[in-house]
C-alpha cells in the first residue's frame, strides 16, 4: 500500500515497509541525502527534519506515522539555500566537518519561527538538544542570534517597501 | 645546462616531491599528462592550480577533508601567491593521485607544516610566469610590472588579466627561482576566510561518505564479532527470506548483510543470530589486573634517564606521588564508518569514502586483493569527523573484501553501535608519578612509568618539564589485548596531557610555588643550560604561558577558581588558562582561556575553531567519556549511554594566537592535550579535590 506525503512541496507517492523510519525513506528512496543518520534513537539530532512545521527527528518515526504529513528537509528550507539561518550559518563560518549541521539548522529555524528575538538562554536550551562532535556550539549560538537579526531586517526593509 | 621541462618535471618530482609542475600537456606525446588530459580545456598550470583563459582560477585541495578546514587553508596559501582575488577562486577536492601529490592524508596535524613552502611556490611560480608573459607582449622588462588580484599591471598603466596571459605564460621556461611576498602584504594569510564547503553543508548536498550513491550499488551492514572472539556458526535463513535482501554472506569472523536498501538491511540483521566460541575475553576486570601488574614489573621499558632518578628522590625533603587513569574511549564522529568499494570483473576496483588516508585504502586493498595497486582508484568524500578513527581502514578494507565476494558494488555502513562497539579505541592507560622537591620546593626528581593497553609506548619522555629536571626516569609498559586500538585526536598526549599537567599542579603545590611561575623557573633553565636533548623551543613555550597569565588575569579574579596547563605537541604550543565557579554548590567550568602559538594563522577564522572545538573536545571526554568491556563487549554504544558534551555544557572560550610570522605548525590536536589538566587544575582549586581518573563525572 502506498504512502501519500509532501516533501518539501512536492507530493510524494511511496510503496515502501510502512515501518521504515522517515530518515530512510529520504535517503533511500527520495534521494534526498541532506538529512543525516547519527544515532538511530532520537539522541544526536542529525536527521531533524520539520513534520507539519515542527522539528522532529525522522531516524525513528516510521514513514506511515507521517502519512499525508508535510515535510520540510534541509534541501527544501529555502528555494536558494539563503534562509537567514543557512546565510547566518556560512556568515559566521560555523560547520567544521559539517555532518551534523543540517539538523542543527532546520532545528535553529524551527526554534525562530517560534521565538523570533531568542534570548540567549533560549537560543541555548533550544539548541542544546543537537550534538556537535566538532564543537561549533558558540558558533551555532551566535548564528542562531545573527540569522533573528537577519530576519528581522528582513521583515523590516518588506515592511518598508509596502507602506511606501 | 638549460633545464627542459621534462627534466623540470623529473627534477621537481625528485627533490620537491608533491610540487609537480603540471605544463607536461603543453607536450604532444608526455605520459606524464594523465591527469592533464581532462583539462585540456584549461591551462593546468600544476598539481594545485588550474586557470582557463576566461580567467577562471580552479585550486586543487588534495589532503582529505575531516573538518579540521584543510581545504579551504591550502588554496588560501596558493592564493596568496598567486595573487588573486579569494571570490574567483573555486577550490575542488582533489582524489588520489600519488604522481602528482605527496603526503595526501589527514592526521598528525601535519599537512600546512608539510606543504606550507610547497603552496606558496604553486602559487608564485605561476604568477611570475604571468608577469613574464605580459612583460613580454608589451615589450617591458618584468621587473617593471606588478600584481593585483589577478591582472599583471605595467609601467604604463597596461593592465592584462590571468586569464588573458594565459597562451602565452603556459608557453614559457617554468623559472626555478621565485620570491614570496613579504608578510605585510598579505590579502587572504591570517584573514578570516569562510569554509569552502559551506554552501554545500547548508543547503544539505550529498557530500559525505554516507551520501555515496553509484549504478548497481547494494547496501551492506557486518556484524563483528566480541573482541578476541571466533565465529563459529550463523543462521541467516529468515534473513535471506526478507525483502530487499540479496545475500548474507561471512569472511574473517564476521556476518554482511546485503540488501537493496538501509532499513531492509537493518531489520533483516536483527533475524540473524551468529554463534562464537567462548573464551576468557577482555573485561574490566582484566584491564585493572594489567594495569596492576605493569605497574609492578621490573621489565619495563626505559624511555629516557637523565641523571640518576633513585639518589636524588633519597635525598628529597618531600616526596610527591600520584596515580592516574584514564579508560578506553569511542572517537564518535557524527558520521559513522562506511565505505564504497566495487571490485569489478577486469581486475580494477573503485573505492570511495572517508578516509584520513587513501594512499593506505590504496596499498591495503591492493595488498588484500593481490593486485597492483595502480588498479585501484581512490575517490575521496568529505568526512563527518574523524578524530583519528578514519585512519585505520579496516572499513575500506570490509567494502572491497565485501564486494570481490558478492560480484557487485557495495557500500558498506556502520550503525552507530557498530561504531562504538566495533573499535579503533583510544588505548587506556594508567601513570604514577613521583617527583622528588628539595628543601627549597624546587622538582630535583621527576619519575613516571605509563602503562597502557595496546598504546605502544604511553608516555611522551621528551614532554617538557623533562630537559628542565636534573634526574629523571621515564618508563612504559605496553600490555597487549584483544581490543582494538589507535590514534585519537592527539594520541598518547590526549589523556598523558591531562595526567602530566594534573600532576604538575601537585608538585607545586608541595613546593609552595605559583603553578605559572615554576614553569617559566623550569623553561629559564632549559634554555640556559638544559638537561639532557630537548624537542621543544623554551622561549615559545615562554611567551604562550606569559600571554594566557596576563590574558586570563591569573590568579587575580575573585570568586574564580583557576587552573593552568601548557603543552608542546605537534609542533605548536598551547597555554591554558580555565576558570571555575560554584555554581548550586558545584564546581563548574565558566571560561577557558587559551593562547596558541602555531606560527602563521592562515585562516583565522579556521584556526580559532579548531581551537574552541579541541578545547570542549578535550573538556567533553574528561568530564564524561567511558567505555566498559564485559567478555570482549564494549558498552554502551550509542549517544543514550555515552556522554557527549552539549551545547549548554560549555565554557565561554577566548582564543589568541602569538603573533610571530614563524612557518606555520599543527593545528588540528594540540589545544586538546592541554585541556584535561587545565580543567582538572581549575576544579580542584574550586573543590580542594584532586581528579586522579577520567571521566570526572561518572
Amino acid at each position: 500500500m502506498s504512502i501519500q506525503l509532501t516533501v518539501n512541496k512536492k507530493k510524494m507517492s511511496l510503496d515502501i515497509d510502512p515501518n521504515t523510519p522517515l530518515l530512510w525513506a529520504l535517503r533511500d528512496h527520495m534521494s534526498l541525502k541532506g538529512t543525516k543518520y547519527g544515532c538511530g534513537i532520537a539522541q544526536c539530532g542529525a536527521c531533524t527534519v520539520w513534520v507539519n512545521g515542527e522539528a522532529t527527528r525522522s531516524c525513528v518515526l516510521p514513514i506511515s506515522a507521517v502519512a499525508n504529513a508535510d515535510i520540510t528537509t534541509i534541501e527544501g528550507l529555502s528555494d536558494h539555500g539563503d534562509h537567514p539561518v543557512q546565510v547566518a550559518w556560512d556568515e559566521l563560518d560555523v560547520p567544521q566537518c559539517g555532518y551534523c549541521q543540517a539538523g542543527q539548522i532546520m532545528t535553529a529555524a524551527s526554534l525562530l519561527k517560534k521565538k523570533p528575538n531568542p534570548s540567549k538562554t533560549e537560543i541555548v536550551d533550544g539548541m542544546s538538544g543537537n550534538i556537535c562532535r566538532c564543537g561549533t556550539y558558540h558558533r551555532i549560538q551566535e548564528a542562531v542570534k545573527l540569522a533573528s537579526e537577519i530576519a528581522s531586517k528582513k521583515k523590516t526593509k518588506s515592511t518598508v517597501k509596502k507602506s511606501a | 645546462m638549460k633545464s627542459t621541462r621534462r627534466s623540470f618535471i623529473q627534477k621537481t618530482a625528485l627533490f620537491s616531491g608533491a610540487f609537480c609542475l603540471g605544463f607536461d600537456w603543453f607536450q604532444a606525446n608526455g605520459k606524464e599528462v594523465s591527469m592533464v588530459q581532462t583539462t585540456m580545456e584549461s591551462g593546468r598550470f600544476n598539481a594545485f592550480l588550474a586557470i582557463d583563459p576566461s580567467g577562471k582560477i580552479i585550486l586543487y585541495s588534495p589532503n582529505p577533508e575531516i573538518g579540521q578546514g584543510i581545504k579551504t587553508a591550502f588554496p588560501v596559501v596558493v592564493a596568496e601567491e598567486l595573487d588573486v582575488d579569494w571570490k574567483d577562486v573555486e577550490v575542488r577536492q582533489a582524489n588520489l593521485d600519488t604522481q602528482n601529490f605527496e603526503r595526501q592524508l589527514t592526521g598528525g596535524s601535519g599537512a600546512l607544516k608539510h606543504s606550507w613552502e610547497r603552496l606558496r611556490k604553486a602559487g608564485a611560480t605561476a604568477r611570475k610566469m604571468f608577469v613574464q608573459a605580459a612583460a613580454q607582449t608589451w615589450n617591458v622588462d618584468a621587473s617593471t610590472c606588478k600584481t593585483s588580484k589577478g591582472f599583471v599591471l605595467g609601467p604604463k598603466g597596461q593592465k592584462a588579466s590571468y586569464g588573458s596571459l594565459v597562451a602565452i605564460a603556459s608557453k614559457l621556461p617554468v623559472p626555478t627561482e621565485v620570491t614570496y611576498k613579504n608578510r605585510k602584504d598579505y590579502q587572504i594569510i591570517g584573514k578570516r576566510t569562510k569554509g569552502v564547503d559551506n554552501q554545500s553543508v547548508v543547503t544539505g548536498k550529498p557530500v559525505f561518505g554516507l551520501d555515496i550513491e553509484k549504478p548497481g550499488m547494494v547496501i551492506a551492514q557486518i556484524i563483528r564479532p566480541p573482541f578476541g572472539a571466533t565465529l563459529k556458526s550463523f543462521d541467516a535463513a529468515d534473513a535471506l527470506k526478507m525483502p530487499g535482501i540479496v545475500d548474507v554472506v561471512s569472511f574473517k569472523n564476521k556476518v554482511a548483510i546485503v540488501g537493496k536498501s538501509t532499513w531492509e538491511v537493518m531489520k533483516a540483521r536483527g533475524t540473524v543470530s551468529c554463534k562464537y566460541n567462548s573464551g576468557d575475553f577482555d573485561s574490566d576486570s582484566t584491564h585493572q589486573k594489567w594495569f596492576d601488574e605493569g605497574m609492578k614489573t621490573d621489565k619495563a621499558t626505559v624511555q629516557r634517564k637523565d641523571g640518576d632518578f633513585a639518589a636524588a628522590l633519597a635525598r628529597s625533603a618531600k616526596v610527591v606521588e600520584a596515580t592516574y587513569e584514564c579508560p578506553f574511549i569511542s572517537h564518535s564522529p557524527m558520521e559513522p564508518m562506511n565505505f564504497f568499494a566495487d571490485v569489478r570483473a577486469d581486475g580494477t576496483v573503485l573505492l570511495a569514502g572517508p578516509t584520513q588516508v587513501p594512499q593506505s585504502a590504496q596499498k591495503a586493498v591492493a595488498s588484500l586483493l593481490k593486485i597492483d595497486e595502480k588498479k585501484v582508484e581512490v575517490e575521496l568524500s568529505k568526512m563527518g569527523g574523524g578524530f583519528g578513527r578514519r585512519l585505520n581502514n579496516d572499513f575500506a578494507l570490509d567494502a572491497a573484501e565485501l564486494s570481490s565476494i558478492i560480484k557487485k558494488p557495495v557500500k558498506v555502513m556502520w550503525t552507530r553501535e557498530d561504531d562504538m562497539g566495533g573499535g579503533i579505541y583510544r588505548p587506556a592507560a594508567r601513570y604514577h608519578f613521583k617527583a622528588g622537591l628539595d628543601a627549597s620546593g624546587n622538582m630535583i626528581a621527576f619519575y613516571l612509568r605509563g602503562v597502557g593497553i595496546n598504546a605502544g609506548n604511553a608516555t611522551r619522555q621528551d614532554n617538557f618539564p623533562v630537559g628542565a629536571i636534573e634526574n629523571v626516569l621515564v618508563e612504559s609498559v605496553n600490555q597487549v589485548s584483544a581490543v582494538t586500538t589507535g590514534p585519537w585526536r592527539a594520541p598518547i598526549t590526549n589523556f598523558l596531557g591531562y595526567a602530566e599537567q594534573a600532576f604538575l599542579d601537585e608538585v607545586a603545590e608541595a613546593g609552595g610555588k605559583d603553578p605559572v611561575q615554576m614553569r617559566l623557573d623550569w623553561l629559564a633553565r632549559a634554555k640556559s643550560n638544559p638537561v639532557g636533548k630537548i624537542t621543544y623551543e623554551p622561549d615559545r613555550f615562554i611567551e604562550v604561558i606569559k600571554q594566557a597569565a596576563e590574558k586570563s588575569n591569573w590568579k587575580k579574579k575573585p570568586g574564580i577558581y583557576q587552573g593552568f596547563s601548557v603543552y608542546f605537541s605537534h609542533l605548536s604550543y598551547v597555554a591554558q588558562v580555565a576558570d571555575a565557579q560554584m555554581v548550586d554548590g558545584k564546581a563548574k567550568i565558566t571560561h577557558v582561556t587559551a593562547v596558541t602559538d602555531c606560527g602563521e594563522v592562515v585562516n583565522l577564522s579556521g584556526a580559532e575553531n579548531q581551537i574552541k572545538g579541541a578545547i570542549i573536545d578535550g573538556m567533553g571526554h574528561a568530564l564524561f567519556a567511558k567505555l566498559r568491556f564485559n567478555d570482549g563487549v564494549a558498552s554502551p554504544t550509542n549517544f543514550n549511554g555515552y556522554r557527549l558534551i552539549k551545547g549548554n555544557e560549555i565554557p565561554t572560550i577566548n582564543a589568541y594566537f602569538v603573533d610571530n610570522g614563524i612557518e606555520p605548525t599543527g593545528l588540528g590536536e594540540p589545544a586538546l592535550p592541554p585541556t584535561g589538566g587545565s580543567i582538572a587544575n581549575a576544579l580542584y582549586a574550586a573543590t580542594k579535590k584532586r581528579l586522579y581518573k577520567q571521566p570526572f563525572e561518572v
